[in-house]
């Protein structure tokens, strides 16, 4: 190990600012949220790593500092959700009772007048029955929605929920556009496999709707097919005889009765797709990338914030959740351990002995512990320079109310 | 308490899962090479294209190729395989239907896209029929001749594992019959049989405890057998019981005094604010260490043979999952 040439954490001082490296600009979230240009955030990153209470934490500060904003969350643990007021899953914004203004702070009060936080939960087969809904004829509708084949799709589909998250969000938007319900929308992003996912999930999906395959299949539906196909014939019959063998013949007959009646909408998917998309990358946008401050954590936060610079999405900066703070940074973890061993040995030890022994053997474990998390933060932003980052210390309580989330936002704003 | 030491020992596919950040894939890793260390063949499969074997092991990208990434001193091989959907759906067509050449026609056609990614379910019956398939594998040396004594498999995490191991259910909205679907069947049929296990990863926190505790219930619910609880990343008690209702007491000032004094016996330099400080983290820590215990006793209440690894300061590198693969062989996890 190198000699330690700093103090285990001098972050401790500077909570909020990056730890490392003075490049190393702090992200000034209080200065995005509160510039009236920001109306949509999205919040992205691996599982676990706190991103929908960082989603909360900062549509309850906006909201606090004037700004309307709705919170759209997809799978917010129970008590979090609780704490919002959402109590069931029925993909419509309510308010959040109990959110104030920034009492105190002049500044804050007149600001606060104002604000208002709606919060709510993504239902993604209400979404999806309200986009079929809404693009097709009233029979078209009926006949997709009782197909099948469209059921199985829209609950289980394992890229629905991003579809539908980001059709929410163009939803969300064209509303707060037409009324002025919201001047500013959270999105909190799915579960999936990949933080990557979701600006995946909507393209993919759309370029199978309008694709060769869905004219495939679709082409058996119509009568004689489609002319253009001809040449495709003995490529077609390879195709359908698989899948036939493959799905079973009843579930192709499924897939292409649902086809056939999607398509007058493919058009629609394929817009929305596509705007949701030029919306992801207006400017009025801004990714926030949260990880913990371990190795899997940075690593899909590093991927992701290299996928965002080469789709050219504006990307605000990193969070870093759950920092472990050394509130004796004075004392360095190999000069405690040291101590403690030095303790232990001793012959005429007090009665208090086992005790700092104790305290001197937990700051020396918490020190390395903030030296190790420091290394690999310090290893992202070598490898990202140029992106703002904000520490949020680990809390000794789980978040599930309104003080909780406060407090996360204060850590979050703090560099502004 | 019935449930609490399921029989392990007849169990040939451990699945692993956990809530996102709770350590599974570490977790999966440890009890691969745990098994391992015991001379047996083992396979770790990953089915998210994560990468997450090759980084905790340290070697190369893996592929849809059964790799050999260890052999121990005992004979034990320890293979791992980051299984692909598209390559499923070829060996599949292959092996059943003699048609894996169709493959490049189906592909152009974005029939392999629909199937591996759009198609409800069946990306999931290829991943886990992967598994299934290489776990019920012989070697040709005889029927009692497996090709590998235990698959493991780091599976996705709680919120979709039920629905990912039900592949049945999910298969039965779209497919009814045919062939999709007695594939389906029988890939259930092996995985509610005592030969699989399902364990659970989590951490003394609140949200990853509750998932655990739903977890555990849609999985009896949906007849998966259930494995043990692996509480993960747990710290060692740096308290006495005497620090700990000392510190949290907040009643300090006497100890303010008296921690001072005994470091000032072993030469530190007291700074102002140092004793406050170390009395102030101590409290944190032992508020988070009674969070932990509430976490625990709800734990306990599952009557799940529960197994404990320490925190690894410095993560998985430097030997670290040896440490854990240790632990589990020493808690009967294997």
């Amino acid at each position: 190990m190198p000699p330690r040439t700093r103090p285990a954490s001098k972050a401790t001082l500077n909570a909020g600012a990056p730890t490392s490296g003075a490049s190393v600009a702090p992200l000034d979230l209080a200065g995005l949220l509160t510039d009236p240009r920001t109306r949509i955030v999205v919040c992205c990153g691996a599982g676990g790593v706190g991103k929908t209470t960082t989603a909360a934490a900062l549509g309850l500060w906006a909201a606090e500092h004037g700004r309307k904003a709705v919170v759209l969350t997809i799978d917010p643990a129970r008590r979090l959700a609780q704490s919002l007021g959402l109590t069931e899953l029925d993909n419509t914004p309510r308010p959040v009772a109990g959110v104030g203004t920034v009492a105190g702070t002049g500044a804050g009060a007149a600001d606060g007048s104002g604000g208002s936080l709606d919060a709510m939960m993504l239902d993604m087969k209400r979404t999806f029955d309200e986009v079929v809904e809404q693009h097709a004829t009233p029979d078209k509708a009926a006949q997709i929605l009782a197909n099948p084949f469209y059921q199985a799709v829209s609950s289980s589909f394992a890229g629905t929920q991003e579809y539908m998250a980001m059709e929410k969000l163009g939803q969300l938007r064209t509303e707060a556009g037409r009324d002025g319900r919201w001047d500013l929308i959270i999105v909190d992003t799915p579960p999936s496999r990949s933080a990557l996912d979701f600006l995946d999930a909507p393209k993919r999906l759309g370029s199978f709707l309008d694709g060769r395959f869905i004219r495939l299949l679709s082409a058996p539906a119509k009568a004689g097919g489609r002319a253009g196909f001809k040449v495709f014939s003995v490529g077609v019959n390879v195709v359908t005889n698989t899948l036939s063998k493959v799905l079973g013949g009843q579930l192709l007959q499924d897939v292409q009765t649902f086809v056939a009646a999607l398509d007058t909408m493919f058009g629609g998917f394929r817009e929305r797709a596509d705007q949701t998309y030029a919306l992801l990358k207006a400017p009025e946008t801004a990714f926030v990338v949260v990880a913990a401050p371990e190795r899997d954590a940075l690593r899909e936060a590093s991927f992701f914030a290299g996928r965002l610079d080469e789709e050219g999405m504006p990307l605000a900066g990193l969070v870093v959740n759950r920092i472990q703070r050394v509130a004796a940074p004075s004392l360095t973890a190999s000069r405690a351990l040291a101590a403690a061993e030095q303790l232990a040995d001793a012959d005429d030890s007090s009665t208090t002995a086992a005790t700092t022994e104790g305290l001197l053997r937990l700051h020396a474990s918490l020190a390395e512990t903030a030296d190790r998390q420091e290394r690999l933060t310090a290893r992202f932003t070598a490898g990202h320079p140029g992106i703002p980052v904000v520490e949020v210390p680990a809390s000794a309580q789980d978040i599930h109310d309104l003080d909780g989330l406060r407090e996360v936002a204060a850590a979050l704003t703090r560099a502004g | 308490m019935p449930e609490t030491a399921p029989d392990l020992s007849a169990v040939r596919l451990h699945v692993v899962t956990g809530k996102g950040g709770t350590g599974k894939t570490t977790v999966a890793a440890a009890l691969a090479l745990a098994l391992t260390r015991q001379g047996k063949r083992v396979l770790l499969a990953e089915v998210e294209g994560r990468q997450g074997i090759s980084q905790t092991f340290d070697v190369p990208p893996l592929g849809h190729t059964e790799t050999r990434i260890l052999t121990d001193r005992g004979g034990g091989q320890l293979w791992a395989i980051s299984v692909d959907a598209k390559e499923s759906l070829r060996e599949y067509l292959q092996k059943f239907y003699k048609v894996g050449k169709a493959m490049s026609v189906l592909d152009r056609f974005g029939a392999v896209d629909f199937a591996t990614t759009i198609a409800p379910g069946v990306r999931d019956v290829l991943l886990i029929g992967k598994v299934y398939e290489a776990a019920g594998r012989r070697t040709g040396k005889g029927p009692a001749a497996p090709a590998y004594d235990a698959v493991v498999l780091d599976a996705p995490p709680t919120g979709r594992v039920v629905r990912f191991l039900n592949v049945n259910a999910e298969v039965a909205d779209v497919a009814k019959v045919g062939p999709i679907r007695s594939q389906a069947d029988s890939i259930t049929r092996m995985l509610r049989s005592h030969t699989t296990a399902v364990h659970v990863v989590t951490l003394l926190e609140e949200m990853p405890v509750q998932e655990t505790v739903d977890a555990l219930a849609e999985l009896r619910r949906t007849d998966l057998p259930l494995g043990a609880i692996v509480v993960n990343q747990l710290r060692d008690p740096l308290l006495t019981d005497q620090a700990f209702k000392a510190v949290r007491s907040r009643q300090t000032t006497r100890l303010t005094r008296a921690v001072a004094a005994d470091l000032a016996t072993v030469g530190v330099r007291v700074s102002n604010g140092m004793v406050a400080g170390l009395l102030a983290d101590a409290g944190h820590h032992a508020d988070r260490i009674a969070l932990e215990r509430e976490q625990d006793a709800i734990l306990a209440e599952q009557g799940r043979l529960t197994i404990r690894l320490p925190l690894l300061a410095e993560g998985t590198e430097a030997g670290g999952i040896t440490v854990l693969a240790q632990a589990l062989a020493e808690q009967g996890m294997v």
